[in-house]
């Protein structure tokens, strides 16, 4: 028994690891063993990739079966790493159609995330783009599907968290891009409303996303820095930063957190602190664009390794929402609020707009999503019980790649396709047999 | 000059797939050959959609040495290298009560790879040229009670590459011998294992093409392995058989 948690670490349960070698032992193991669920590389935050009984790592999958550099299509197996994928693919002039904020996935968990990136609001999420690909269904069988294959068990497969079946491969295109560079536009704004304003008239950019200083509080709340950006042109590189390579490589992770830091460390002090730099470290970017190289601009993060262990060891908890409607601004703000007040210091606050979303279990809807970090200590529960009151009451939803606690009855509220995805469940036989701590949690 | 063709025999392994994508990478085509042609289409197809590289496929089973002759006449071209990383580590509690089990780990790590490679080798000496390359084990430096039928098998597998060297240094045809230590896969991602001791499998794919592009004749993936190994022969028996290994 292995003792396996999400990237927050919390909560921790103990399970069999598995490493099938290669699809057919994959497909082997899905006949055998009750009680399991597929596992990427372990980037969901919470119980979604750890198995009631026995998890299914999918690392060995990692061989890419087909890739045409012309028209950018390529089928690869589950397994395989973004960060791979991209080390490929942008010196060949191809980016895949959405990212998520970290290149350590894999492609099996982007589709059974169903993850969106900061386009979502022009391209959908991942899923949308995905056209064909093979499950591993729980009696060991296979089945092909796509948007017009096998149609109803795709739709499940795609945000359904590897709960219809293990993903083995999948098909999808590449785009083509000028340069490795993200043209880059910062928008500082002084309370929430500028910063829906700004994100509103920043969404005819390709990509945009805002940040918000959660512990700004009176007439600055919701004060942030909206960011807008598109793949730079050849023309726009020659202008800008003449010298630079044309496709930068990824750079290694500068920084790496050695350790468990104390858990005290992200108090509300040091998070202040953070946050003010940044704000100001932003708005004097803004105005003029600036060209960023394409991994610091998507996955900012990853520069440090293992940034999970700044919480300590007891972890800690993502919370994304979603809310539609006129009313999810409002709706942001309150929840900004009652952080602040509630004295929780979120390191890393993103708002975003999304477009409709897809799949039955897919997270995306068109509105508003706000993502916050917080530690998992007690008193941030009772908050968080307290917000998805109010996300229910305004029709929204959490990001079941993020959770780690919701209860079933506000994930239920939230997601009026799990009747049919259950339903679905039973036709192809995966109750049981098919099991996440998170799908038993919740009792999907 | 004209691409060169590495077989590469055992096409599956974690390491193979490391030396096809560092030789393809370098502009050489590629023979796999496999037991398992499903699998082999694997790595050869992510090694073809990563570098371009040219290859095919060939099923072989290292077992059946009657049909080695058929399989290297086979071959689109008889290749100008081969890298054989054909192994079974096998469960060494069932091969001391289960002579077939150790039979099949004997003949996978020795006999098969032996026998091939000295069919391979009589080939490279009519024509003059050739490289060989065994990928053998420390395993096979000193017996252990842990794995001593694994680590007999690559004990006799080491012998035979030093004994085809020697044979074959007058006709100027290379055979080097790997031994790679600790290799962290992503299936072994989980295991703890010494990270000075602990090689990837591009670790010994580089390792290989140095020793081609140098003079080495007996290369490990991780440098102190050598230091390691010399320590644990020089060990007397008296102390080495009370070792717990």
């Amino acid at each position: 028994m292995t003792e396996l948690s999400g990237w927050g670490r919390y909560p921790r349960h103990a399970t069999r690891l598995l490493h099938p070698a290669t699809p057919r032992a994959v497909q082997g193991l899905m006949a055998q063993q009750a009680g399991l669920i597929a596992r990427g590389n372990g980037r969901a935050y919470g119980d979604a990739a750890i198995g009631a009984a026995a998890t299914l790592g999918t690392g060995a999958l990692d061989r890419i079966r087909a890739f045409d550099r012309e028209t950018g299509r390529i089928r690869a197996e589950a397994g395989l790493l973004l960060c791979d994928l991209l080390a490929l693919a942008v010196p060949l002039g191809l980016f895949p159609p959405v990212v998520p904020g970290t290149m350590a996935v894999t492609l099996g968990g982007m589709a059974a995330a169903d993850v969106h990136g900061k386009n979502h609001h022009r391209d959908g999420g991942f899923g949308d783009h995905v056209e064909a690909l093979t499950l591993a269904l729980p009696g060991g069988g296979t089945l092909v599907c796509g948007p017009n294959e096998n149609a109803a068990v795709f739709r499940a497969t795609i945000g359904g968290m590897g709960l219809t079946g293990t993903i083995l491969d999948l098909t999808f295109r590449l785009r083509p891009i000028a340069t490795g560079w993200i043209r880059q536009n910062t928008v500082a704004t002084a309370d929430l409303d500028a910063t829906l304003a700004a994100l509103a008239a920043a969404g005819t950019a390709p990509y945009c996303v805002a940040w918000i200083d959660t512990l700004a509080r009176g007439a600055g709340l919701g004060r942030g820095l909206v960011f807008a950006g598109e793949h730079a042109a050849l023309a726009d590189l020659a202008a800008g930063l003449p010298t630079a390579p044309r496709f930068p490589a990824a750079r290694p992770a500068w920084l790496a957190v050695p350790c468990d830091l104390p858990s005290g460390t992200l108090n509300r002090l040091s998070v202040a602190a953070f946050n003010a730099l940044y704000f100001r470290a932003g708005a004097r970017q803004a105005g003029a664009p600036v060209l960023v190289p394409w991994d610091r601009y998507f996955f900012p993060l990853d520069a440090i390794g293992g940034w999970n262990r700044i919480y300590g060891r007891r972890g800690f908890l993502q919370y994304q929402f979603v809310v539609p409607g006129p009313g999810a601004g409002a709706l942001v703000g309150a929840v900004i609020e009652r952080v602040s007040h509630h004295g929780a210091a979120s390191f890393l606050s993103v708002l975003k707009q999304l477009g409709p979303g897809h799949g039955a279990l897919s997270f995306p809807m068109e509105g508003l999503t706000l993502t916050l970090d917080l530690p998992a200590a007690g008193p941030v529960f009772a908050l968080l019980d307290e917000l998805d009151r109010l996300v229910v009451a305004a029709g929204g939803r959490l990001y079941l790649a993020k959770d780690a606690r919701q209860a079933p009855a506000t994930f239920a509220a939230g997601y009026p396709g799990l009747p049919g995805f259950q339903a679905l469940r039973r036709d192809i036989g995966a109750p049981g047999r098919i099991a996440s701590r998170l799908s038993e949690r919740l009792a999907i | 000059m004209a691409p060169q063709t590495l077989l590469l025999i055992g096409a599956t392994s974690d390491i193979g797939r490391a030396i096809a994508l560092r030789f393809a990478a370098a502009g050489w085509r590629l023979q796999f050959a496999a037991r398992d042609l499903d699998e082999a289409a694997r790595t050869a197809d992510d090694v073809a959609a990563r570098t371009g590289a040219a290859a095919t496929l060939h099923r072989l089973d290292i077992l059946e040495d009657d049909a080695f002759p058929a399989f290297l006449d086979g071959l689109p071209a008889l290749p100008d290298a081969a890298v054989c990383v054909v192994g079974l580590l096998g469960d060494q509690a069932r091969g001391e009560i289960d002579p077939a089990h150790a039979r099949l780990v004997l003949r996978s790590n020795f006999e098969g790879p032996a026998l091939l490679l000295g069919a391979i080798a009589t080939r490279f000496s009519a024509r003059g040229t050739g490289a060989i390359i065994g990928v053998s084990s420390v395993a096979g430096e000193r017996g252990r009670g842990s794995n001593y039928l694994y680590g007999a098998a690559k004990a006799g597998f080491t012998a035979f590459l030093s004994g085809l060297r020697n044979r074959l240094a007058p006709r100027g045809i290379r055979v080097i011998t790997v031994k790679p230590g600790f290799v962290r896969t992503r299936m072994t991602a989980h295991l703890k294992l010494p990270p000075l001791l602990t090689a990837t499998p591009d670790d010994v794919a580089k390792a290989v093409a140095a020793a081609m592009a140098g003079r080495r004749d007996v290369v490990y993936a991780r440098p102190v392995w050598r230091l390691v190994m010399t320590l644990v022969r020089l060990l007397p028996e008296p102390l080495f058989k009370r070792l717990k290994l």
